[in-house]
């Protein structure tokens, strides 16, 4: 049984909605009801930034600061984390920071935000995930860095330097500037970065795989069994050793200046790699699958990671569950709690209506939210 | 509106001393007023020392360190082994290797790295004159003491390939300097070690 990460205590100022509020939690789940703007997901969204990144719904810090502040907006939370009892405290969206997040941990600057990983791991599903199967490739690979992410820190890293690699060769390419020598250098870092990138995904699609096939019975039978798999890159050199496929990479872009300068951008990489998502009882993509069948695929996954996470790193992640029961039916809904349960991490979750969550009472805070204030409730539905 | 305590030249004075690294307003503050009470034992010698860095300093023609003489001191040094040369991409990196004390041997300072995005070219770094240095003759080995980050290892490949054909052997600091650690950061004992176990490129 994993040892449990939770969040004891959450301080906003500034953020959203929220000019100063501070928050308890019991180490048991979460659950923020509330009206339509009453501040339930900018709550998540806080929580989401105790990770590296942009947080669940990738802004730019700015925005975040509240409307009619001065400076930026900070963030403070008490952990019971992966490393024992921690404080975690971020800051960001003051202009003179040249829109850095800077991260403090138990009182000291962290060196990198990647560190916020050795003691909390936060997943999260919004709605609007929920195009995910149908919406642009991009969407999906971000998608999937972020799960690779939670399991293997350095993955961030390695896909922000290929991106600014690639913009580098773009540049000289689109300035007309072939200097063989310096191109050759550069697609040298982009070869080592691209099949490590490659790599660490096929890693993680393969655990994953493992543990969709291993899913519950209880929740096989509400939630259908996705199959995922990579496309788009080296597909078919899957069985070359790394140094391999880096010399072959690094010939391929060689040979594709002329092309990807015509392009305008490079035409082959990591960064064209998509992850299929096909329901497996019915062979149908999810793309194809209906919309409740996509929500139930995108929570199978989610779910999955999470046990995924909990399995490698000996603690289950943190749990940000934005709008989780607007469309499941009771049945799916009890089961989803019970599946949550038994992962043995906390989730935070949202909903305009209490009574959605009332399987919950007893294993769960309700808090009520309303226009920037929040209090306890108890359950009465 | 916070109020005025001090005249003109004393905000000068703070706001110049604001602008050292690892000096931010209020420690900036602190030095003027420091400097102030000090004045003939430590500004009037501060000042002078300033002002001969001011008239003497220069960047050495040879190897890009910067110093009050041309070539530079370790330059000029007979005790170092000038067959061999240290690549790093700034004077700070060469202060931390020496600092270090690890090899006894001759720099070249490149003066940043390659950068595309930031419109940084091989004509704008000091590569050339390190080929020069080479073609010389009496060069037995270069050590690319970069940076880990892309910028600096696209910068060693690009040199590795400059120096292709030339009689020099090419070598670089060993694993173990961690991904994107900038040398000036990393401890003494660190440098050493990832200088001994220098591996070739
Ligand atoms: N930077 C900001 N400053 C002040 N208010 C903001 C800022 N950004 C967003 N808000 C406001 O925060 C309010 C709450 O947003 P939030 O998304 O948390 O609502 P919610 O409770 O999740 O609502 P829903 O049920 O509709 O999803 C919104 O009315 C929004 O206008
Ligand atoms: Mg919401
Ligand atoms: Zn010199």
């Amino acid at each position: 049984m994993p040892d449990k990460v939770a969040i004891g205590r959450l301080s906003l100022t500034d953020f959203r909605n929220y000019s100063e509020l501070t928050l308890r939690f019991a180490g048991k789940h979460v659950v923020f009801t509330g009206n339509n703007g009453a501040g339930k997901t900018n709550l998540l969204e806080a929580i989401s930034l105790l990770s590296p990144g942009r947080g669940m719904r990738r802004i730019t810090y700015s925005e975040a600061a509240r409307e009619g502040s001065t400076g930026g907006f900070t963030l403070f939370a008490e952990v019971e984390g992966m490393a024992g009892p921690a404080t975690i405290g971020t800051t960001a969206g003051d202009e003179a920071e040249g829109g850095q997040r800077r991260v403090r941990i138990n009182g000291a600057a962290a060196r990198t935000n990647e560190a916020l990983l050795d003691h909390v791991r936060i997943t999260w599903l919004t709605p609007a995930m929920d195009g995910l199967f149908t919406g642009p490739a991009g969407d999906r690979r971000r998608f999937l860095d972020r799960m690779v992410l939670a399991v293997d820190p350095g993955h961030g890293r390695r896909v922000a330097d290929y991106e600014k690699a690639m913009r580098g060769r773009n540049r000289l390419l689109s300035e007309g500037r072939f200097d063989r020598a310096w191109l050759e250098g550069i697609e040298a870092q982009l070869a080592e970065l691209a099949v490590a990138i490659a790599v660490a995904r096929q890693d993680f699609v393969r655990l994953l795989t493992i543990l969709l096939e291993r899913a519950p019975g209880e929740a096989a039978s509400r939630f259908p069994k996705a199959a995922i798999k990579l496309t788009g890159f080296m597909d078919d050199q899957q069985a070359l050793a790394a140094s391999d496929m880096e010399t072959r990479f690094a010939a391929s872009l060689a040979e594709s200046r002329w092309r990807d300068e015509a392009a305008g951008r490079m035409l082959e990489g990591p960064h064209r790699q998509d992850l299929e998502v096909v329901h497996a009882e019915k062979s149908m993509p999810a793309a194809q699958s209906s919309t409740g069948e996509q929500k139930a695929l995108l929570v199978g996954l989610v779910l999955a990671h999470a046990r995924l996470v909990g399995d490698l790193t000996g603690a289950a992640p943190i749990l940000l569950l934005d709008e989780i029961a607007a469309h499941l039916d009771p049945s799916r809904r009890a089961t989803l709690f019970s599946i949550i349960d038994d992962l043995g991490g906390q989730a935070f979750m949202t909903g305009t209506d209490a009574a959605l969550f009332s399987a919950l009472e007893g294993r769960a805070q309700f808090l009520s939210v309303n226009a920037g204030t929040v209090t306890e409730t108890v359950f009465d539905g | 509106m916070a109020k005025r305590v001090t005249g003109p030249e004393i905000e000068r004075l703070i706001q110049l001393l604001a602008r050292i690294p690892g000096l931010g307003p209020r420690s900036a503050r602190r030095a003027a007023l420091h400097l102030i009470k000090k004045k003939e034992p430590l500004l009037a010698p501060l000042a002078d020392a300033l002002a001969v860095a001011r008239d003497k300093v220069g960047v050495c023609s040879r190897c890009g360190n910067v110093d009050t003489a041309d070539p530079c001191a370790v330059c000029a040094d007979p005790q170092r082994d000038q067959s061999v040369i240290i690549v790093v991409e700034d004077v700070a990196d060469l202060w931390a290797l020496e600092r270090a004390g690890a090899m006894n041997v001759a720099y070249h300072v490149l003066g940043g790295t390659l950068s595309p995005l930031d419109g940084v070219g091989p004509d704008d770094l000091n590569i050339a004159g390190l080929v020069e240095r080479v073609a010389a003759g009496g060069i037995v080995e270069i050590v690319l003491a970069v940076n880990a980050t892309v910028e600096g290892q696209t910068t060693a490949h690009y040199i590795t390939d400059r120096l292709a054909g030339m009689d020099v052997k090419i070598t670089r600091l060993a694993h173990g300097v961690p991904v994107g650690g900038e040398l000036d950061y990393l401890d003494e004992g660190t440098l050493s070690a990832a200088l001994r176990a220098r591996t070739n490129f």
